[in-house]
């Protein structure tokens, strides 16, 4: 088990915005978390990248318990994230904001490796590299959260609503490059909207509800499951 | 035409003074969204270490007056450095999360506390440089007579900005203190300690904005521990003339600003000099609310 994550609390001042959940992903897994707006998604992730605190519960990661440690330090472990709304530094050239993911990286020769990767995952961010980020296209702009995140080496990828905002066609390409990074051997942790795409790329997925899982089982199971169709997947077949 | 020129080149060294102090507001408020109101008052300390330096080291002994003033200014930006640092650790760091006035209640009382440390400790009373320190002489250039230390002002400012340009341009920790400044959270999940972010822009501010002290001193000869007030407004107004925020945008608009006040000295009203600037102020921002060189700030917010 890479990542265990176990009955972790978070509040946001006094408001508890999750309370208590379980997740747990193997290595070389696409596990995806279902949920309604506000079910506390996205604060998942952010838990497990530190950028907000467990109130209770832990988060282990490779054996390592990382829900203490201070956000920055998270990504040398091996987790990166593309955040929801792609955070982009939008008044930073594509180069700049592809050099910040490997910010922590002291391996040029990685770096260099990676980048041509990326460059071959995404060749329109090449042809980009030295316009601002905030001057791309939404769906070039997911492209390069993808690969910023990709940039660090990462063993785990979290990935928030990639597919937000996009037209069908570049949601199909983003979701194909997620198995093509998985397939590279990266484990992936998918947040979608998107859930019947979301559910045919995945291994394994939970559902969550205000704050609490409600259902975890396998993709395909999750995909014929009724009130699964009924609730996410718009009504049934 | 040569009191133009005069006011010209006077007007853009005492705009390189506004532009040094000028870029520690911008820095900081880029980073945390807060205007340090107690950065005309590190500038009055720069001033003020330079004297006690100048009179106590003995430097003139053993160095030239170029090797007196390098030195000074190293030793002044060092320890300013070191306060701007200590200012934030004690002042800014344990209000992070708390509202946004707390920071600035607690800006105001830390430039209450410098003023009346300095005051406390060198009296109230003017305070006088060694007038010897830089030759008195001038340059004949286009047919004029312009002091030496006026040139070697603007010069000083002027390598300072260009050398801060590219640091912020074109290192890694140049990269990362932009990336803080647009998404302090984006910026975490890329591994960027901001904390320390914040603290090397509390460095490198405060070191700008100390020089800034020294060099008044060595070109007018008198300090004294209100003088951040006015400097600090003043560098304040070219900050947001330029576009709070943008570090290119307090260069610009110090020098500006420097330029504009001597000139209206010269030619409408010595009287009026402070008037006028901030009536440009005011009509700049009327034509472009998001100052100079603004855009880029309001587009990241
Ligand atoms: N910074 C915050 N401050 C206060 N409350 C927050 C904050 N961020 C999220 N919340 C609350 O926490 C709950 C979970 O939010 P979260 O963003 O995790 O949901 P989500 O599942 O990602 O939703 P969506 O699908 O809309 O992105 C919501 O009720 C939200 O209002
Ligand atoms: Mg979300």
């Amino acid at each position: 088990m890479i990542l265990n994550v176990e009955n972790l609390h978070v509040k946001y001042g006094n408001v508890e915005a999750l309370h208590g959940i379980d997740i747990h992903v193997q290595e070389g897994e696409i596990v995806t978390i279902l949920g309604a707006n506000g079910a506390g998604k996205s604060t998942t992730l952010m838990a497990i990248s530190g950028l907000v605190k467990a109130s209770q519960g832990k988060i282990e990661f490779e054996g390592e318990a990382v829900h203490k440690l201070p956000a920055h330090t998270i990504v040398t472990r091996g987790i990166a994230q593309v955040p929801e709304g792609r955070r982009v530094f939008s008044t930073l050239t594509v180069q700049e904001n592809l050099n910040l993911g490997a910010y922590t990286s002291n391996d040029p020769d990685r770096n260099r490796k990676n980048l041509k990767w990326i460059f071959d995952l995404f060749p329109r961010l090449e042809e980009r590299s030295g316009q601002l980020a905030g001057t791309l296209s939404g769906g070039e702009q997911q492209m390069l959260a993808i690969a910023r995140a990709l940039m660090a080496t990462p063993k785990i990828l979290l990935l928030d609503e990639p597919s937000l905002g996009l037209a069908p066609i570049l949601v199909k390409a983003i979701f194909d490059t997620i198995r093509e990074i998985n397939q590279a051997g990266l484990t992936v942790v998918l947040v979608e909207q998107n859930a019947r795409a979301a559910l045919k790329l995945a291994h394994r997925g939970y559902v969550m509800e205000v704050g609490n899982i409600v259902l975890e089982d396998a993709a395909a199971n999750l995909l014929s499951n009724p009130e699964v169709q009924n609730a996410y997947l718009g009504g049934t077949h | 035409m040569e009191l133009f020129i005069q006011q010209l080149t006077n007007g853009l060294a005492v705009g390189g003074i506004y532009a040094l102090i000028a870029l520690g507001y911008t820095m900081v408020y880029g980073v945390l969204k807060l205007i340090n109101f107690a950065h005309g008052d590190l500038f009055t300390i720069g001033a003020y270490l330079g004297l006690t330096l100048l009179t106590t080291l003995g430097l003139t002994n053993y160095l030239g007056p170029f090797g007196v003033v390098i030195v000074l200014a190293l030793m002044v930006m060092g320890l300013v450095a070191i306060v701007g640092a200590a200012l934030e650790r004690v002042a800014y760091r344990p209000l992070r999360q708390s509202h946004r006035l707390s920071a600035v209640v607690s800006a105001l009382g830390a430039s209450i506390f410098f003023q009346n440390a300095v005051m406390l400790i060198y009296g109230a009373r003017y305070k006088v440089y060694p007038h010897d320190i830089l030759p008195r002489t001038a340059i004949h250039i286009f047919g004029l007579d312009i002091p030496l230390i006026r040139l070697l002002m603007l010069l000083t400012s002027i390598v300072m900005m260009i050398g801060l340009y590219l640091f912020i341009q074109r290192t890694k920790i140049g990269t990362a203190i932009r990336a803080a400044a647009i998404d302090q959270g984006a910026a975490k999940l890329m591994g960027i300690n901001v904390d320390r972010v914040i603290m090397i822009v509390f460095l490198i501010g405060p070191a700008l904005g100390g020089a800034a002290g020294l060099m008044v001193g060595l070109y007018y000869g008198q300090i004294n521990f209100t003088m951040g007030w006015l400097y600090g407004l003043k560098a304040f107004t070219a900050a947001i003339l330029g576009g709070i925020g943008n570090i290119p945008g307090a260069m610009v608009g110090g020098l500006l600003l420097g330029v504009i006040e001597a000139m209206g000295a010269a030619y409408i009203s010595i009287a009026w000099k402070d008037a006028i600037a901030f009536c440009v102020l005011i009509i700049i921002l009327i034509v472009r609310p998001t100052g100079l060189l603004g855009e880029r700030v309001a587009e990241k917010i």
